[in-house]
């Protein structure tokens, strides 16, 4: 058991790692969506599963879609480049 | 604020952090170990009141009054987010003409995934007070899967099979069905959310008196909430544009 918890919070690490580590926010969606998945695999681990599948419903699903389709309008052509607009 | 007075700053509330949190840790009882009085209570309580699944026990039950924050936390935030994402004055909609262009293999799983994502979704509503699940994460995966429609279809399909007055409905009739079996409970027992209905069988579909019932109402509620979302979103970052501005040609979406 103390295995496969070290090994799930290894991959939590890495993960959330890769998360930090990705530039793009639109990539960064797909890196957070892992982590997510890692998560809840962490979360069934500890013998939560009730929080497992609200991590994976949440931050496997929602809020990657979200920031999806969120970096998809800021970058549509016929807008004010808000990257410059914003400083 | 400068780079230096930044990195200050962090450094700052960096040790602040550490100085509260290191003799916080070093008291926490230690990793795995048996001492847990909150657990050895709250299993007690849940068990009295014949609900299998205890965290649906406490978050229902136990501490319905902490959910109902939530919810209604929930609530505020799709209806602000809606309102955030309303086409503006200067925006027009348009409407997507025929179908995109997408892999069948991409379709293929969407027809697939989209039923059982529904009969998951269900389940995990109608079986929270006894198995892993409940009315929030049964209700986003309802809310979620419903999209694939637009994965496995067109975006005619999802509008036809979701419409957004419904879930306006819904999103409301939830949250307000909660409220409701709380001032029930207030009536019939004297504190708001009681535990007042027959508690049934430990582990039937029908047990732990009013926890089924606050999930069916979460699961519309979140359910609804979600697929307003999900929609808001959808129809800001694909059809909506300046007004005068044709970007794209009609009903072809990003990969």
């Amino acid at each position: 058991m103390t295995a496969i918890l070290a090994a799930c919070l290894l991959l939590v690490a890495a993960a959330g790692l890769a998360v930090v580590l990705t530039g793009d926010p639109a990539r960064q969606a797909l890196t957070l969506s892992a982590l997510s998945l890692l998560l809840a695999l962490l979360f069934l681990a500890l013998e939560a599963p009730d929080v497992a599948l609200s991590e994976i419903g949440i931050g496997t699903a929602i809020v990657p879609l979200m920031v999806m389709l969120a970096v998809r309008k800021i970058h549509a052509p016929g807008k004010v480049d808000s990257r410059s607009a914003g400083r | 604020m400068s780079r230096p007075v930044r990195y200050v700053v962090f450094c700052l509330g960096v040790v602040g952090l550490a100085i509260l949190l290191a003799p916080a840790v070093a008291h926490l009882p230690a990793f795995g170990s048996t001492f847990h009085p909150y657990r050895t209570l709250a299993v007690a309580a849940a068990v009295a009141h014949r609900t299998a699944n205890v965290v649906s026990a406490i978050n229902f039950d136990q501490r319905g009054l902490d959910t109902f924050g939530e919810e209604s936390i929930f609530l505020a935030s799709v209806a602000g987010a809606a309102l955030l994402l309303r086409p503006g004055e200067h925006e027009t909609e348009r409407r997507p003409l025929g179908h995109a262009r997408m892999l069948d293999a991409t379709r293929l799983l969407g027809y697939v995934l989209l039923p059982l994502s529904t009969i998951l979704g269900l389940d995990l509503i109608s079986h929270g007070n006894v198995t892993p699940g409940g009315g929030f994460q049964g209700g986003v995966v309802l809310g979620t899967g419903l999209h694939l429609l637009y994965v496995a279809g067109s975006y005619d399909a999802l509008e036809k099979m979701r419409p957004t007055t419904l879930f306006e409905w819904g999103e409301a009739i939830g949250a307000g069905s909660y409220g409701a079996l709380g001032v029930a409970g207030l009536l019939a027992s004297g504190a708001f959310l009681a535990n007042f209905v027959p508690l049934g069988h430990f582990g039937a579909l029908f047990s732990g008196g009013t926890v089924p019932l606050l999930n069916i109402a979460v699961g519309i509620e979140v359910a609804s909430g979600g697929a307003i979302l999900l929609s808001h979103f959808l129809r800001q970052a694909m059809f909506t544009e300046p007004a005068g501005g044709g970007r794209r040609a009609s009903g072809e979406r990003d990969e």
